[in-house]
């Protein structure tokens, strides 16, 4: 194995026992960063994340600096949400980060929170994550009980209420104003777009959302200096990127690499590739809501940027390696079920949209469709896309549609083949 | 992906086909006096009250907590919470049936959730599934449910046990699971998740 890169950053030493815990976790510097942000002023804070170069993680990719300038100044309350409802099939990054290294997320808070000048934050955790909704908890009693969350900080003048609220099962609570409609207590339906939360988000107030893995980034940012930070990775992606790794690989799992790190690197040097004799079909490199890519793109470079021209996404950053044993359909069809459970049914094209991509693939199945049902599903996923309130429906639609596009062929031999069969079938009775 | 019940020509909506009585009014926010609250609960629902600006963000939390002594989100638990937070019952309604996690039935007390997502049924999740049903079939405890993408897909296929995740499981475990929660041990502990450590080898370098 080539040593890929050196850097690690939030998965630096990860395993070391009692990480958890305020103690281990301060004996290796940590609330020093915080420490740093607090004595200087917000806005030195957000130019340290701005040189950073440093995107949101969580799956849009936008640059955290300027998210967090939005926001309008004033004396109205403003809010900071973290948002930890990684739900996103093959995304598993935020777990292990926030399991075993909760106050890494804490002082990101409350950097965050620091520099965008809110005084109440909320971990939006999602309802599965028991055992890391347990660990966070103790954390964050550990924070309140030394000072660094609650009432003025520090001894400082500055104040953030940092509160975790458990999800209760709903991928699109990860969607950020269905979050924000959950966290108020509502069905979780995303909402209109402008006002985008940052003018309006939780309880009509400014809010900044962030995901799980871009908080945890800020303490190092404020420790290295934004400039520094941004000498890692490529130009327009910058930085370290925790990887999740699922599907046919041999060692499945979380890899933090730079970015611009070749892809293939990713999924052969370090999670071992595919099974012995098996080679690698399709793959999703940025969760399962992004296009599909095949073997024939391995080279590209692992950032925002290069996937992006590349036809896909980076997205929340997890890559499912699908092996040329499995159908394309089954992958498909699996999807489509999985976006059609999830849609929360408040825009037409989603809610008729996913449930008519899965009859159609079903009637693919059966060996009841024609050719023609290939291009009315293509046609489909097309005017789901950019006519809802949010990306759910786009998300299955942008993967199928590809699909439909690069396996073409193999849809329609499964198409014959069981239409085939279906006639000896019918034939014999 | 639960199975959906059906009722008359197939709506999801039990007696929908029945006329409505015009003369019933919709249930109210409850009277204090006369919904028997238990205390535990009550201090629970209100101490996850204070944490927010508004009352109404509490519902997730305090229907988890009904849920937790109910056992399921029956009519009585949503009552209860209803009466503490001060808002209709059907209010609470809606927002019981979006989530997966609260059962609006009554269901088993020990919960298995598979996932059964893209990652794990690239592994092998669809057939440790049917082997999980064919193990508990008879045992009405077991809630055994598939479920969307648990964010484990590193130990794929994968089960969550009440909370805790346990994987990568082979066919042969199903059964063991079973065995461990009907003699109440903790369930398949050498496959417990925390028993980890990362898989990038730079990470504790």
């Amino acid at each position: 194995m080539s040593p890929a890169r050196a850097t690690t950053i939030l998965l630096h030493e990860i395993d070391e026992p009692g990480l958890a815990t305020l103690e281990v976790y301060e004996r290796r510097g940590g609330y020093q960063a915080m420490r740093k942000a607090l004595a200087m002023e917000p806005s030195a804070v957000l130019a340290e994340l701005d040189a950073s170069g440093l995107r949101g993680r969580g799956g849009a990719g936008f640059p955290a600096g300027r998210k967090a300038a939005f926001l309008p100044q004033g004396d109205m309350d403003r809010y900071l949400v973290c948002n930890a409802d990684e739900s996103e099939p093959g995304t598993f990054k935020d777990r292990e980060l926030m399991a075993k290294s909760p106050h890494m997320l804490i002082e990101g808070i409350v950097i965050a929170a620091h520099a965008a000048g809110t005084s109440r934050a909320f971990i939006y955790i999602r309802g599965e994550y028991e055992a890391q909704a347990r660990i966070l908890d103790a954390a964050l009693a550990e924070a309140a009980a030394a000072g660094y969350i609650g009432e003025h900080i520090l001894g400082g003048d500055f104040s953030c209420a940092v509160v975790l609220h458990r999800g209760a099962g709903a991928y699109i609570c990860g969607e950020e104003t269905g979050l924000l409609d959950s966290l108020e207590g509502k069905r979780g339906n995303p909402r209109l777009k402008p006002p985008f939360p940052a003018i309006q988000g939780l309880y009509q107030g400014p809010t900044l959302i962030n995901n799980v893995e871009t908080l945890s980034t800020m303490p190092a940012i404020i420790r290295m200096g934004g400039a520094e930070y941004a000498k890692l990775g490529v130009s327009g992606s910058s930085g370290t990127k925790v990887v999740s790794v699922s599907g046919h690989v041999q060692r499945p799992g979380n890899y933090e690499v730079e970015l611009g790190t070749p892809s293939r690197e990713i999924i052969f040097t370090l999670a071992g590739g595919p099974p012995e004799g098996r080679k690698v079909k399709l793959w999703f490199p940025g969760g399962s809501s992004s296009p599909v890519l095949t073997a024939e793109d391995l080279d590209i470079p692992y950032d925002f940027d290069s996937l992006a021209k590349a036809g896909s996404m980076l997205g929340s950053g997890a890559i499912i390696v699908v092996d040329d044993a499995t159908p394309v359909l089954d992958v498909a069809l699996k999807l489509a079920k999985f976006y059609r459970h999830e849609s929360c049914g408040k825009c037409t094209p989603c809610r008729e949209g996913t449930n008519w991509t899965v009859r159609m693939l079903e009637r693919i199945d059966a060996g009841e469709a024609t050719p023609m049902d290939l291009d009315i599903m293509s046609s489909v996923q097309e005017h789901i896309i950019g006519n809802c309130l949010c990306v759910l429906g786009d998300a299955m639609a942008m993967p199928i549609g590809s699909m439909i596009v690069k396996f073409r062929d193999e849809f329609e031999a499964h198409m014959q083949s069981r239409q085939l069969a279906g006639a000896a079938a019918g034939a014999i009775a | 992906m639960t199975r959906v019940t059906r009722y008359a020509h197939g709506s999801r909506v039990p007696g929908w086909d029945q006329a409505a009585d015009l003369d019933k009014e919709p249930a109210g926010v409850p009277e204090p006096a006369l919904v028997e609250v238990p205390a535990a609960l009550r201090r629970e629902i209100e101490a996850a009250m204070a944490l927010y600006p508004d009352r109404h963000s509490a519902a997730l939390p305090a229907l988890a907590a009904a849920q937790r002594l109910h056992g399921w989100c029956s009519p009585e638990a949503i009552e209860q919470v209803a009466c503490v937070m001060r808002v209709t019952p059907a209010y609470l309604s809606s927002v019981a049936t979006f989530y997966d996690m609260f059962e609006l039935a009554p269901v088993g007390r020990h919960s298995v959730y598979v996932c059964t997502n893209i990652s794990c049924s690239l592994r092998g999740a669809d057939e440790l599934y049917a082997a999980l049903e064919d193990a508990a079939a008879d045992d009405p405890q077991i809630n055994l449910r598939s479920f969307e993408c648990l964010g484990a897909c590193d130990i794929a296929p994968m089960v969550s046990v009440e909370g805790s995740y346990y994987g990568p499981l082979q066919l042969a475990d199903a059964q063991r699971l079973v065995d461990d929660l009907q003699a109440g041990r903790e369930p398949i502990p050498d496959l417990a998740l925390s028993r980890l450590r990362s898989a990038d080898p730079n990470a504790n370098a």
